[in-house]
């Protein structure tokens, strides 16, 4: 008596079991559709490009942090960053920051007092091993292998965070609440995100591809250069042959493309 | 075997009673936090894991513990262990349930959960995680529930059990070294970033794991006419005396190499747990508390006049449960975050609700755990009788 049941039991949860993993097997044949799909995309005519992005701040050019200001702002404003009051629940994508604070290792106890009073500019590095791509379980955030941005799914990202603690820049917000309220005027072209996935600086890659710069170059009135890292001939590269620069923690060997002109 | 769990007395039933009104709160709590967010917490753009993290990385200890009654008693055929493996197993299932819960409480999005298996990402170390520990989940409700039918209806286990057994081994070993691996390989993260994390997780571990298991067989010696045995204590003791010896070893290693070398990103998060960080001390008190905890644990276990009382020992394994709990559950991931990559202070105070919801995890694991000994304990009486 007590077996036979056992048996029906037992026959019940494996017709259980091969009846729910059809429908996972139907959501991977899917998946395999979709990254077939993905190859025909194509970029548009006007798109930038380049094999890894960078960035050069030239420091000198700012004295205060309400210099800063019009260059966060511009970011915040077209890429939806809601402001919100309680300092836990801060959203932010470029900030300006203390030089200890921007180069903890590199803070000598006596500096040139420019240096010290100066705000320094800080947002995602677009690392070339970037730690956060190395975490996700879920590829949420990956590395563009076309142009280096290491970009956010806002879809895909189940917010467990480990990108924020693997990010050794402190560049990734969370959203602890809806920061849809707290968007003062929402952009229509960049999407909002919703509660409970992590966010960060995309380098503009929305702009990129219709052929402008990112608005925080655009916006600096010639203090932030943009280019190709890999190219001797853009900008970027230029700026680095002709002036010192410096990296943010470039010992933890994450290759930061953001490069500091003191 | 199932319906021994609900076949007990009334003060079985008012045990689990009372749990399921704290998981009932918790549950309520958590509700709030699906539709608000994890903005109910104390978690914050610098402190961006907490108290449910550090929950979870402590019972990954406990579950893994369950193998220090499994190991003596299949490698080195201990035959007194026999008695109790079956309480290490079950001890583990419901730690695994914990944590499990403990890491989809914290995600922001648990709804898309599955898309750690939807997009399998074999370069995640939370990937391997979800991995090893569901699959010890498996294996200890197989092996556990397997040669304890076998044990009432007076047979030998199935042949086919024993590879998983011998698997199991290692496999508890694996659970807390990939969790110490979410950490320690974080660059930029001073505090995690050494080598014998993993070990030291291990060792607090077998200490924590243990000590529980110790006061559950005294527990179940009272409440019960199955006597877990006294030999079976003695030698759990023992192995709790080593661990938390190990323990404390490890973590005077830790202070030597941050202090010795000086190197500030290594010492600024011991300093801030110990004695403040520019001001911030929230812990401080409680660090300290672990320390004398932990060092009263050791003086009470391998002293052996204290450690064959069995009144003190129960006392050395709740100093000891507690001790391990604040070094791992509370100073491990807040000392990790502060000071921030950018060296700033932002402190990270749990806050009521995120407590009111752990305790409802907790809550579950005891409920759960209390069913699956009820079941123990009601065969080996079956069998006694």
């Amino acid at each position: 008596m007590d077996s036979s049941r056992r048996r029906i039991l037992q026959l019940l949860g494996v017709s259980a079991l091969a009846l729910t993993t059809r429908p996972v097997f139907n959501a991977f044949a899917k998946e395999a559709q979709a990254a077939g799909a993905e190859a025909a995309f194509k970029a548009g005519e006007k798109a930038l490009q380049a094999k890894q992005w960078a960035m050069v701040i030239d420091t000198r050019k700012f004295h205060s942090e309400a210099e800063l200001e019009p260059l966060v702002e511009a970011c915040h404003k077209i890429h939806n960053v809601p402001k919100l009051q309680n300092k836990n629940h801060e959203i932010k994508w470029i900030w300006g920051t203390h030089y200890h604070n921007a180069f903890p290792n590199k803070a000598a106890r006596f500096l040139a007092e420019s240096v010290e009073h100066r705000p320094f500019l800080v947002l995602c590095n677009h690392c070339e091993n970037p730690p956060c791509v190395r975490v996700c379980p879920t590829q949420a955030t990956w590395k563009r292998d076309t142009d280096g941005i290491v970009f956010m799914d806002f879809h895909r990202c189940i917010g467990c965070r480990f990108c924020m603690a693997a990010c050794p820049f402190g560049a990734r917000s969370f959203n602890y609440r809806d920061p849809r309220p707290f968007i003062k005027e929402t952009n229509k072209k960049f999407p909002t995100r919703m509660k409970g996935v992590v966010e960060k600086c995309n380098f503009c890659a929305e702009r990129l591809a219709v052929g402008q710069l990112p608005a925080c170059v655009e916006a600096s009135d010639g203090a932030l250069a943009f280019g190709d890292l890999y190219d001797p001939e853009s900008e970027v590269r230029k700026l680095i042959k002709t002036n010192y620069t410096i990296r943010r923690k470039q010992t933890l060997g994450t290759e930061p493309s953001v490069y500091y002109i003191v | 075997m199932l319906e021994l769990a609900i076949k007990g007395g009334k003060k079985y039933y008012g045990w689990m009673t009372f749990l399921t009104v704290i998981v009932a709160i918790g549950f309520l709590l958590y509700l709030r936090q699906l539709d608000f967010g994890l903005g109910i917490t104390g978690l914050s753009r610098d402190a961006s894991w907490g108290f449910y993290i550090a929950n979870f990385t402590f019972l990954v200890g406990v579950a893994a513990g369950g193998v220090m009654v499994v190991l003596p008693y299949y490698l080195h055929d201990y035959k007194a262990f026999g008695k109790v493996t079956i309480l290490g197993e079950f001890l583990a299932i419901a730690s695994v349930i914990m944590c499990v819960t403990f890491i989809l409480i914290d995600l922001g999005q648990p709804t898309r959960v599955f898309n750690v298996i939807l997009y399998p990402t074999l370069n995640s170390v939370l990937f391997w995680d979800f991995i090893v520990l569901n699959g010890y989940l498996f294996l200890n409700i197989l092996i556990g529930w397997n040669v304890l039918e076998a044990e009432r209806n007076g047979v030998h286990y199935q042949k086919w059990l024993k590879p998983l057994i011998y698997i199991s081994i290692p496999w508890a070993i694996s659970i807390h070294t990939v969790t110490a691996y979410l950490y320690c390989g974080l660059p930029g993260r001073g505090f995690w970033m050494t080598a014998i994390l993993a070990p030291r997780f291990l060792s607090s571990a077998f200490a924590a794991g243990p000590a529980l298991l110790i006061l559950c067989c005294l527990i179940i010696r009272r409440v019960s006419n199955f006597d877990p045995g006294r030999q079976q204590i003695q030698s759990l003791a023992k192995i709790v005396a080593y661990a938390i010896c190990v323990n404390v070893f490890f973590f005077l290693c830790e202070v030597f190499v941050a202090f010795y070398s000086n190197i500030p990103e290594h010492m600024d998060h011991i300093k801030y747990l110990f004695v403040g960080l520019h001001g911030h001390g929230a812990y401080v008190p409680w660090m300290w508390a672990s320390m004398i905890l932990m060092l009263l644990g050791i003086i009470l276990t391998v002293n052996p006049i204290t450690r064959k009382n069995e009144g003190v020992l129960a006392v050395a394994c709740v100093v000891i449960f507690l001790g391990t709990w604040i070094d791992k559950g509370l100073g491990m991931i807040a000392g990790g975050f502060t000071p921030s990559p950018l060296h700033e202070i932002n402190e990270y105070i749990p806050s009521l609700p995120e407590i009111g919801i752990a305790l409802g995890v907790w809550a579950m694991g005891f409920l759960v755990m209390t069913a699956l000994f009820k079941i123990a304990v009601s065969v080996k009486e079956e069998i006694r009788a």
